[in-house]
């Protein structure tokens, strides 16, 4: 009797566990880009879907890959530059002080104070441009689309200040190797202030639209969670290891370019999901308004290009009357400057986050390898970490808040 | 005879409104949301634009009608955006545009079909709209249109459900399913709105009907950065454009609903907007007011589009079902108490 009694009952619970998997039921794979709107560039996302709810993401990269890290073994160090506005290109003033920064660590160069306070002001201006993209996306993903407007609106006074400073908007191409393509012009700094005055009220309006919004919160808060492990164990940088409460920011930790002279915050988030991220943004803004602020208020007169005769290219009315001149500006310009052989790593808080150079140098007027570690690639990784168990609007809402740029992810 | 002449001129004169309203809605969503993101708007086609929907019209209809080769079901494929399109429009036929006008020696009501259950057809009717769209997702044989038509039918009938029970309370007040009794009512003692009870009804009733619309915050159908496109990212040329007319058509009707129920409809409160008209002139006065009440309500669905984000599915289901529909079962009591206390009746 008993053993009947227990055949019964394996019976009924393989046949619970059959009419289990029926009602499950299918899962759908399903292909998110890279045409889509809400990818962010050509990012591929192939999710396994059991009706709304992510079961597994496979994000696929690549799709813009160009092999800038191979091209730059073959042109001197000067010609990468056009090279680094192409990383992230919402943010190409940042990767050009970055990428001069990189090599300048290699030559043991420093650059004279005025030349650092000009690509404090580009970098700021950067990273402004680049969160106030990445928070005009961020609303436009949760549907709320006026606010990208509006921040655009902004960022197109950017595009404007970068065409006063170096003549291009968008790739600026700005930095040189020990200097800058040129001194600010006169009317930058009127321009800058004009700008840095109107801009808070845009923020204060994203503030009201955003910020305490229920219907906001409600698609923010908790959803794709990263702890502070998490964020460590897969080298996470930039807002996004912020907003999980770790206070780690290279301008802070290693500062670099005269980032030591300044004064502001740096904030931190305490749950690390995405609305801790945005808030992280807009508070990252206002301090960059004060570092820049700071640096108008400040910025020291005299040299903008190191005084390094076989590093910069000299003046080209010299260049046109005496012989010295003539010769350092042919070499440069033909062979490259001609750096130390050695191994350098340089990296900068870029806005997506730690964008490091590392150079593998034997001599001469071309790096002989060129690593970019890009902040966007790394990032990247935790996708399938936060995404899991949550829908596929929060999908949306996570890949809006690692606000990565596929062109420095892929490179 | 004479009714079935004076019923199809009303239906014609109706659908010719309806539809020029519609178009204009597309023109007016355009234009108030370039405003609030400091844009221009369409300003090419016409003075301010305003040739822009018929451009628009003609360039739907010149397009080439895309039928992609994975849509095995023809026929479904091409029902979807009728089914969408038509309830809508049926729809207007059973609200009272206005009173009365004196035409020709006769007195011609201006409702297309005056019925006594008018309140449950539109519902009924309504409800159609979803089919269009299930249909739609069903037949496009295709990913995101699928998940996009799950979500509507899902949003659709929960909030069908809300949006029926809270105008159970209006009913209770005035005694009858008529619309045009509800707009007499509402004459001869004060618009609905006025009435503090009757609050609660209203509120749950505007959120409803901008989930029974698909409109933000619930436009979880056709949600483009997660669905791409929702249930219409197969269709093409004037399939596209039904669905777009049904929403827009849907969206008036609902206004009109709002404007009827709560507002007083065509009345406005003092002589001689407060009883039917005796004249032609006061007969189109009174249309004419109709038509600025729903403008109002065209404009709060389009201001608060471009404001607010978008709601998410499990959210929105929790939402009606938790929250709304317990609401408006309590707001039923409610005020059947301050009824039965007060009388008002």
């Amino acid at each position: 009797m008993a053993t009947e009694h227990q055949i019964e009952l394996m019976e009924s619970a393989a046949r619970a566990q059959e009419a289990g998997d029926e009602l499950r039921g299918e899962r759908m794979i399903i292909n998110m880009g890279p045409q889509h709107p809400s990818t962010h560039g050509v990012l591929r996302l192939v999710l396994e879907l059991d009706g709304e709810e992510i079961i597994n993401v496979w994000p696929d990269i690549g799709f813009l890959h160009r092999g800038d890290e191979k091209l730059a073994e073959n042109m001197t160090w000067t010609q990468f530059i056009p090279y680094t506005d192409r990383l992230d290109y919402l943010a190409p003033l940042a990767n050009n002080v970055a990428y001069a920064y990189a090599v300048e660590k290699l030559l043991g160069l420093e650059v004279p104070p005025r030349c650092q306070y000009i690509r404090v002001v580009c970098a700021e201006l950067a990273r402004i441009s680049s969160h106030l993209l990445g928070i005009g996306t961020f609303g436009m993903d949760v549907g709320a689309i006026t606010v990208f407007l509006y921040t655009f609106k902004e960022r197109e006074k950017i595009y404007d200040l970068c065409e006063c400073l170096c003549g291009a908007r968008f790739t600026t191409s700005y930095t040189r190797i020990g200097g800058l393509a040129n001194d600010m012009p006169p009317e930058f700094l009127p321009m800058l202030r004009k700008f840095l005055a109107e801009l808070p009220a845009t923020i204060a309006e994203v503030d009201t639209l955003l910020t305490r919004n229920k219907i906001f919160l409600d698609r923010t808060r908790d959803i794709g969670v990263l702890t502070k492990e998490q964020a460590v164990d897969f080298g996470i940088t930039g807002p996004i290891l912020r907003a999980t409460g770790i206070e780690w920011d290279l301008r802070k930790a290693h500062p670099y370019g005269g980032y030591e002279k300044f004064d502001f915050d740096v904030p931190v988030g305490s749950v690390g999901d995405c609305y801790d991220r945005y808030l992280c943004r807009m508070e990252e803004m206002r301090q960059s308004i004060r570092i820049i602020q700071q640096a108008i208020d400040n910025m020291p007169g005299g040299a903008w290009n190191a005084p390094e005769a076989k590093i910069v290219l000299p003046e080209k009315k010299a260049v046109l009357t005496k012989m010295e001149e003539l010769i350092h500006h042919f070499i440069n310009v033909t062979e490259g400057l001609n750096a130390p052989s050695g191994e350098v790593y340089f990296s900068a808080e870029n806005p997506k986050g730690e964008l490091g150079f590392y150079i593998v140098s034997r001599g001469g007027g071309t790096p002989h390898r060129l690593k970019i570690r890009a902040p966007s690639f790394v990032n990247l990784q935790a996708l399938p970490v936060m995404a899991k168990g949550h829908m596929i609007s929060d999908l949306v809402a996570i890949l809006a808040s690692l606000d990565f740029v596929m062109g420095e992810c892929d490179r | 005879m004479e009714f079935v002449v004076i019923t199809m001129a009303k239906i014609a004169v109706m659908l010719g409104v309806l539809l020029t309203v519609v178009a204009y809605t597309v023109w007016l969503e355009r234009k108030v949301c370039a405003w609030m993101q400091d844009r221009v708007g369409p300003n090419r086609v016409g003075p301010f634009g305003l040739l822009q929907p018929l451009a628009d019209g003609l360039k739907m209809m010149l397009k080439e009608d895309v039928l992609p080769r994975h849509i095995t079901d023809k026929a479904l494929y091409t029902l979807g955006p009728l089914m969408a399109m038509v309830p809508a429009l049926v729809t207007a036929g059973a609200i009272p545009w206005g009173s009365q006008l004196p035409l020709f020696g006769r007195q011609i009501q201006c409702v297309v079909a005056n019925l006594n259950a008018a309140v449950l057809v539109v519902f009924a009717t309504s409800s159609f709209a979803v089919y269009g769209i299930v249909l739609a997702g069903w037949a496009s044989n295709s990913k995101y249109p699928f998940l996009g038509g799950v979500r509507s039918s899902a949003q659709m009938i929960s909030y069908e459900v809300c949006l029926a029970l809270s105008v159970v309370p209006v009913f209770m007040q005035i005694g009858s399913l008529s619309l045009c009794h509800m707009v007499e009512y509402q004459t001869h003692h004060t618009w609905m709105i006025f009435m503090p009870w009757q609050w609660p009804s209203f509120l749950i009733f505007i959120i409803s009907a901008f989930a029974e619309t698909n409109r933000t915050p619930f436009d979880l159908p056709e949600a483009e950065q997660e669905l791409v496109a929702g249930y219409n990212t197969e269709y093409s040329s004037m399939k596209f454009s039904m669905f777009f007319l049904g929403e827009y058509a849907a969206m008036f009707v609902m206004s009109a609903m709002m404007v009827t129920l709560f507002f007083g409809g065509w009345s406005l409160p003092f002589a001689p907007f407060n009883r039917p008209a005796t004249t032609l002139w006061i007969g189109l006065a009174h249309v004419a007011i109709f038509l600025a009440k729903i403008l109002v309500f065209l404009f709060l669905y389009i201001w608060i589009r471009w404001t607010i984000p978008r709601v998410r599915y499990d959210q929105l289901m929790a939402l009606g079902w938790k929250i709304f529909i317990p609401l408006t079962i309590v707001n039923i009591v409610f005020v059947g108490i301050v009824l039965a206390l007060w009388g008002g009746r």
